[in-house]
């Protein structure tokens, strides 16, 4: 457990924030999208963790700062699966190419 | 003192009838339509005539005209505690006798129209209109305020509009209500400004107040306006002289009487209401209404004289050579108000101010035998179907009412001893005379050809070969009617005292006949009427006019002196290249170019940012992370 270093595990959060980045902007499917989006939340979460672990164990706040994420994340989840099935009863598909009627 | 309910009865229910009917004429029946607008014209006529019996018999002591009786006053728009405008309803003599001019035409008028005006399909509308005219004449003559006539003015003005251009299918009609309007309204802009002035100098637009003010040559408000100068004339009198430009308008006097004869283009029954009742007289109701001012300035007075006295002549020749039966009617209304003005410009030379009186007598004998006269021609073109003379003659046996209230009309107007006509007329000539000889001659010549322009057109209609026409319908009862009444109203009205309950000053005038001075106007109306005899009432004679087609000043005066061609020369070639085409140009190029300016660079900067939006959702969340790394690389980098 001591022998993972602080870096480390930054350097993974990183990594998954980017990839989730990455995964929001090249995919067209709507779910993938989401779930891009869960994985940028993620690494939020385990950074928060990290550093409450590493820098302030005495201290809970990070702890329940990730825990509200999540709780917010499975709100949002439920919100926007609800869209994307709005969506596709509208367009029979959930590619994000085909809604883009809402501009100018 | 009358009543002001009375007053407001009379006032109110033309703008009942209008509003009733103008509301609602698609979904009531015609028929009803037509007869509620007649009953509340009735009801109207009914008070006025009430009113002024009371006014004139049972309290005859009331005063003269100019001395008004507010019965109704309401401050309105309050500018400052100096300057404030009150609607209100002032009686005199003036204004009771107008209400029953107005009232008792205009009845007459609606119950021709139940039958003249019978299957128009836009026959509700019609009633309508002749609602908002009486009303907007009727606020005219009661209003105390030069604000509030300059209301009604305007009103009048656009009920003129409308049912002159009420054939709205026609393109002749469209054109005569157009030029109708515009005329007048240019003519408006006079009285407009010489409101303005009078009110800026005698600080009130109240009529009373002004006429104390400015109607006093010892006011100092009077002599501070007639100090002031503008190019030679003195404001006072430039304001007198704007409003008599407006009066003008409306009462077609030269050079603005082009409108008139078009104006011929609606229905006859609409040009007997706007020649005997409510449009041209309200030009010499204005002036008298403002008398006070006028005839402290010698100068406009002379010029309404001879204006009028050459308005008079002027369309008295041009009648004689006409061939439409309603545009010689309609010149014949221009000659006899001209008679009006000049008597009323003449008035402060000579008798006490008998051309005042003789002025408004004829004024309301005029109105009596004028819609006489455009009733009976309605009821010829009724059967004709044509308002061309040539297509007449020999009538009648067609219509013998006609021809006979047609006759005693043409007699009344001729000024023949002793039908209405002859009384005013002969009152007109002796206060000419005794103020200025040149216009009396003047004045008797056009009497003569008054008289023969007349009797021409009664032998043409009535007399000579037979036109073949098939009498399948002539005109109903409900016409006879008003025919009936008004010939009755020709005989008798030149009968009232007129002199001595309607004068100027105090001074009552009673009407004696001094058969002497009588003996000039009586032989030359003879005279006229003899040589319109010997032309045109026999048969063969037919085809004289035109052996004398070929004299210039026959042709002249056929082209009506080719006045509508010099306006037209005027404003196609001189208004239109010198000031309207910089103008526009101005107006397109600077004024719209400005706004161009604008809207275009706005709309430039919309084209540039719109590409912005554009709908896909990673595109959003772009601005998105690019915006929050901007952020942070501003906070982390560059933030000292």
């Amino acid at each position: 457990m001591q022998h993972v270093p602080l870096l480390h595990i930054l350097i993974v959060s990183t990594a998954l924030f980017f990839i989730g980045m990455y995964g929001m902007f090249t995919r067209r499917n709507l779910i993938t999208i989401l779930m891009s989006l869960e994985l940028m939340l993620n690494s939020v979460n385990i950074n928060l963790a990290a550093f409450q672990r590493y820098l302030y164990p005495q201290q809970t706040d990070g702890i329940f700062l990730s825990l509200f994420i999540i709780i917010i994340a499975a709100a949002e989840a439920a919100i926007a699966i609800a869209i994307i099935i709005h969506l596709y009863r509208t367009y029979h598909s959930v590619d994000v190419e085909d809604a883009s009627e809402l501009k100018y | 003192m009358p009543n002001l309910y009375t007053i407001l009865t009379i006032l109110l229910f033309p703008l009942v009838s209008f509003l009733l009917l103008g509301l609602t004429s698609r979904r009531i029946p015609k028929n009803l339509a037509g007869l509620f607008a007649t009953a509340m014209m009735l009801i109207s006529t009914g008070a006025s005539l009430m009113v002024a019996f009371n006014y004139f018999t049972l309290a005859p002591a009331t005063g003269h005209a100019g001395n008004f009786e507010t019965i109704f006053r309401f401050p309105w728009l309050v500018f400052n505690e100096k300057l404030s405008i009150d609607v209100c309803i002032v009686i005199d003599p003036l204004t009771i006798m107008m209400l029953v001019v107005v009232t008792f035409v205009s009845a007459m008028v609606h119950i021709f129209s139940l039958s003249y005006m019978k299957g128009e399909e836009r026959f509700t509308t019609y009633f309508a209109f002749l609602g908002l005219f009486t009303f907007s004449m009727l606020g005219l003559v009661l209003a105390g305020n030069l604000f509030q006539i300059y209301i009604c003015w305007e009103l009048v003005g656009v009920s003129s509009f409308l049912l002159i251009g009420y054939y709205f299918t026609k393109p002749s009609a469209i054109a005569a209500a157009k030029k109708a309007f515009i005329v007048t309204r240019f003519a408006d802009l006079g009285f407009l400004i010489g409101i303005l002035v009078l009110s800026y100098y005698g600080e009130s637009l109240d009529i009373a107040t002004l006429l104390q003010r400015l109607g006093n040559s010892s006011d100092g408000r009077f002599q501070s306006a007639s100090a002031a100068s503008f190019l030679g004339l003195s404001a006072l009198a430039w304001g007198l002289l704007l409003v008599f430009v407006g009066g003008a308008g409306k009462s077609a006097m030269f050079p603005l009487h082009i409108w008139l004869p078009d104006a011929m283009e609606g229905p006859t029954p609409v040009s007997a209401l706007i020649h005997a009742a409510t449009m041209v007289v309200a030009g010499v109701f204005l002036v008298a209404r403002l008398f006070g001012m006028f005839i402290l300035l010698p100068d406009v007075m002379s010029v309404i004289t001879f204006i009028g006295l050459f308005s008079a002549s002027f369309a008295a020749v041009i009648a004689c050579t006409q061939t439409d039966i309603k545009r010689i009617l309609a010149y014949s209304t221009m000659s006899q108000i001209g008679y009006m003005m000049f008597s009323l410009g003449i008035s402060n030379s000579g008798d006490h101010y008998l051309g005042y009186t003789a002025s408004l007598f004829h004024l309301f004998t005029h109105a009596f035998f004028k819609s006489l006269l455009f009733l009976g021609a309605g009821a010829v073109i009724h059967l004709v179907h044509s308002n061309e003379v040539e297509k007449m003659g020999g009538l009648r046996k067609h219509l013998p009412l006609v021809h006979l209230s047609f006759l005693i009309a043409c007699l009344a107007i001729a000024g023949v001893f002793p039908l209405a006509g002859f009384y005013s007329k002969e009152e007109i000539l002796l206060a000419a005379f005794s103020a200025n000889r040149f216009v009396f001659g003047v004045a008797l010549l056009t009497a003569g050809l008054t008289a023969f322009y007349m009797f021409r057109l009664y032998f043409l209609i009535f007399w000579g070969k037979p036109a073949d026409i098939t009498p399948h319908h002539h005109g109903s009862w409900l016409m006879s009617i008003p025919l009936l009444l008004l010939t009755g109203c020709t005989i008798v009205v030149g009968w009232l005292p007129f002199g001595s309950h309607i004068s100027w000053g105090g001074i009552t005038h009673h009407s004696t006949i001094n058969w002497l001075f009588s003996a000039a106007p009586l032989g030359i109306s003879a005279f006229g009427i003899a040589i319109a005899y010997i032309k045109y009432a026999r048969p063969s004679d037919r085809t004289s006019s035109s052996d004398s087609a070929q004299n210039w000043l026959y042709r002249a005066a056929f082209k009506k002196f080719y006045i509508d061609e010099l306006y037209l020369w005027i404003t196609h070639s001189i208004l239109t290249p010198l000031v309207a085409r910089p103008f526009a140009w101005f107006d397109r190029n600077i004024v719209d170019g400005l706004i161009h300016v604008v809207a275009d660079g706005v709309a430039s900067c919309y084209y540039l940012f719109r590409k912005m939006q554009s709908g896909k959702l990673q595109d959003y969340l772009l601005y998105f992370m690019g915006g929050i790394a901007a952020w942070m690389i501003f906070f982390f980098y560059l933030w000292k």
